[in-house]
């Protein structure tokens, strides 16, 4: 099956990492993916870490992770299960990041300006499409050698699977 | 074809003749920086199936941001990344107190003209005031990369940022580079290589041209580069003598031999011109950092706290010009100081900066990234307001989210903490 229906979690412009997990926490939380989780959102969203659910979205405005190379803002996500972050644009090292952590992050600002809170969407990787109330909204597809590494799992799958 | 500097980086970096924008190369970086989190990417590492780490003499590693260690679990993360140092033989690394790892990897001469870093921390931007090229990445990344010794990059498109005139008495490169992002916005650069360049350099010390590089990151650059020139030379010369002296020749002449330069018909996607005359001080207002609004806008704003530091501004220039504020007046909010490095430390109190300070009131830190993510050593309480040298002011980053964070020069740090509220220097009375 190549698509799915997720529930979504809708933020607004220049979220930055600081917010999405605390700085206080970088170098004390271990990697535990419980505790990455309950940390998710924080200085954002109180309500979100006690709230989402497996394979919910998050939809976000412009440069979603600007900020600080902290990894667990992409982990303490995918910990709590989120399935990808739909941003208008993301900051450089998040963006890397989601992808060598094996999150998707797709940019894709025509579906940002019409989805709200609550709302469901399809994700559509074969097609590089995402379905909301019936309506196709494409995004780039990644370069085949990024790609290869997001479909891994993530850089450190992707280098135990090549070595092998 | 006509090449940037840092597309010249990064073709040499891959193996190619030539590189553009656009293109993924596959780059061997020279210097692989990490700092506390080495322990937590170790972890990482060790799920990889390759075990050694590929080229042990390329790492850097600093003990910087919880410096000295906290609490407990801070001083067992310090004593596994000891353990990694010791097991791999890492040669460069450097102890709880000798200082931010953006500074201390300058000043001992790891980085250097026409050098290819790449560090999991944001502010790796810092070293293009070197002449270098140098990003910051994530855990996983550098973990790849001690198992591989390459990693994927994209070749940035190049903004050209053209600076010319001298700035006003009074302004500095902090205000220079808070207007740029307030102008460029947070997200201005996402994606691109920010080299600057222009006859307004040859007035910009070593240290104001490091504030530039360095909060590069905080317009979304993937890397900044200033050309290197007479001042560069002479700056590596002078600190390369005292942290390498029994090599310092033959390293400035690899430096030398190093060095690389953009093709004056490069192509740039963006140019900007700035007369640095017109640049007025600046405040980065809570809670982004392009939330920027002219120091008399936000005059007479009430502070409790002041904080000069980090690897953005808490160099020796930094704690000179806080020392002129505070020579012979009284703080009425409290002022924390934490050198970027034991160096600036140790030139600092033998210039009677130090002793200025503390008689005003202010008090010192051991060298390291202090408060500025929250950690330790100077975080907030709800409600409060500091006004800092430091690059981030986010929601909740030094500590309580409902805290407030003003970003400004050093000078400006002082005056306001004497003074009780934002107030440019030269309206103390």
């Amino acid at each position: 099956m190549s698509t799915s229906s997720h529930r979504v979690w809708k933020y607004g412009d220049n979220v930055n990492t600081d917010v999405i997990f605390p700085g206080k926490y970088t170098y004390t939380v271990s990697h535990d993916p419980a505790e990455l989780a309950r940390h998710a959102l924080e200085d954002l969203d109180p309500e979100f870490a006690a709230n989402v659910r497996p394979g919910d979205v998050i939809v976000a405005g412009r440069n979603w992770g600007n900020g600080s190379s902290r990894e667990q803002a992409v982990t303490c996500l995918a910990h709590a299960g989120v399935r990808a972050v739909i941003a208008s644009s993301f900051a450089r090292i998040y963006y890397r990041n989601a992808i060598n952590s094996g999150l998707l992050a797709i940019p894709c600002p025509e579906i940002v300006s019409v989805v709200s809170a609550g709302d469901f969407l399809e994700i559509d990787m074969e097609n590089s499409t995402l379905i909301w109330d019936g309506r196709k909204f494409d995004f780039p597809p990644l370069p085949a050698q990024v790609r290869d590494i997001l479909d891994a799992g993530g850089i450190i799958p992707y280098l135990q699977a090549k070595h092998l | 074809m006509a090449m940037t500097a840092t597309e010249k980086h990064l073709a040499r970096a891959s193996g190619n003749r030539v590189v553009k924008p656009g293109d993924v190369v596959v780059i061997k970086p020279d210097v692989i920086l990490s700092h506390d989190n080495t322990a937590a990417i170790a972890q990482l590492f060790e799920q990889l199936p390759h075990r050694r780490i590929k080229y042990p003499e390329r790492l850097a590693i600093t003990l910087d941001h919880a410096v000295p260690p906290p609490s407990a679990r801070h001083a067992r993360n310090h004593q596994a990344v000891r353990r990694f140092v010791r097991e791999h033989g890492i040669r460069n690394f450097y102890e709880v107190g000798r200082g931010i790892c953006h500074q201390v990897l300058c000043e001992e001469g790891l980085v250097g003209p026409g050098m290819t870093l790449l560090g999991a921390d944001s502010h790796s931007t810092h070293f293009g005031w070197l002449g270098a090229f140098s990003a910051g990445i994530g855990r996983s990344e550098i973990a790849a990369l001690w198992a591989t010794g390459e990693l994927w990059l994209r070749v940035p498109e190049t903004i050209r940022i053209t600076l010319s005139g001298e700035l006003k008495s009074g302004v500095t490169s902090k205000d220079l580079t808070i207007h740029l992002i307030g102008r460029l916005s947070s997200e201005g650069a996402t994606y691109k290589a920010v080299e600057f360049d222009g006859g307004g350099l040859n007035f910009l010390t070593p240290d104001s041209r490091a504030v530039l590089t360095n909060m590069m990151a905080e317009m979304g650059a993937k890397n900044a580069w200033i050309a290197p020139d007479e001042i560069t030379w002479a700056w590596l010369e002078r600190v390369l003598q005292r942290t390498r002296p029994g090599d310092y020749r033959e390293r400035l002449a690899h430096f030398e031999e190093n060095a690389l330069y953009g093709d004056a018909d490069a192509n740039d996607a963006e140019e900007h011109h700035i007369s640095l005359g017109c640049i007025e001080p600046m405040i980065s207002c809570p809670h982004a950092v392009d939330n920027v609004l002219p120091l008399s806008e936000v005059r007479e704003t009430p502070v409790d706290l002041g904080f000069i530091g980090t690897c953005t501004n808490g160099r020796l220039e930094d704690i000179a010009a806080a020392a002129e504020v505070l020579r012979g007046r009284k703080l009425r909010a409290r002022l924390l100081v934490i050198p970027a490095s034991s160096m600036v430390l140790r030139d600092a109190s033998e210039a009677g900066y130090i002793a200025t300070l503390i008689d005003a009131g202010g008090t010192v830190g051991t060298p390291g990234c202090g408060p500025c993510m929250g950690v330790h050593m100077g975080v907030l309480a709800p409600g409060e307001v500091c006004i800092s040298s430091a690059n981030r002011n986010f929601r909740g980053r030094m500590g309580e989210r409902d805290a407030q964070i003003y970003l400004a020069n050093p000078a400006v740090v002082a005056a306001s903490c004497v003074a009780g509220y934002i107030i440019h220097p030269a309206d103390l009375l």
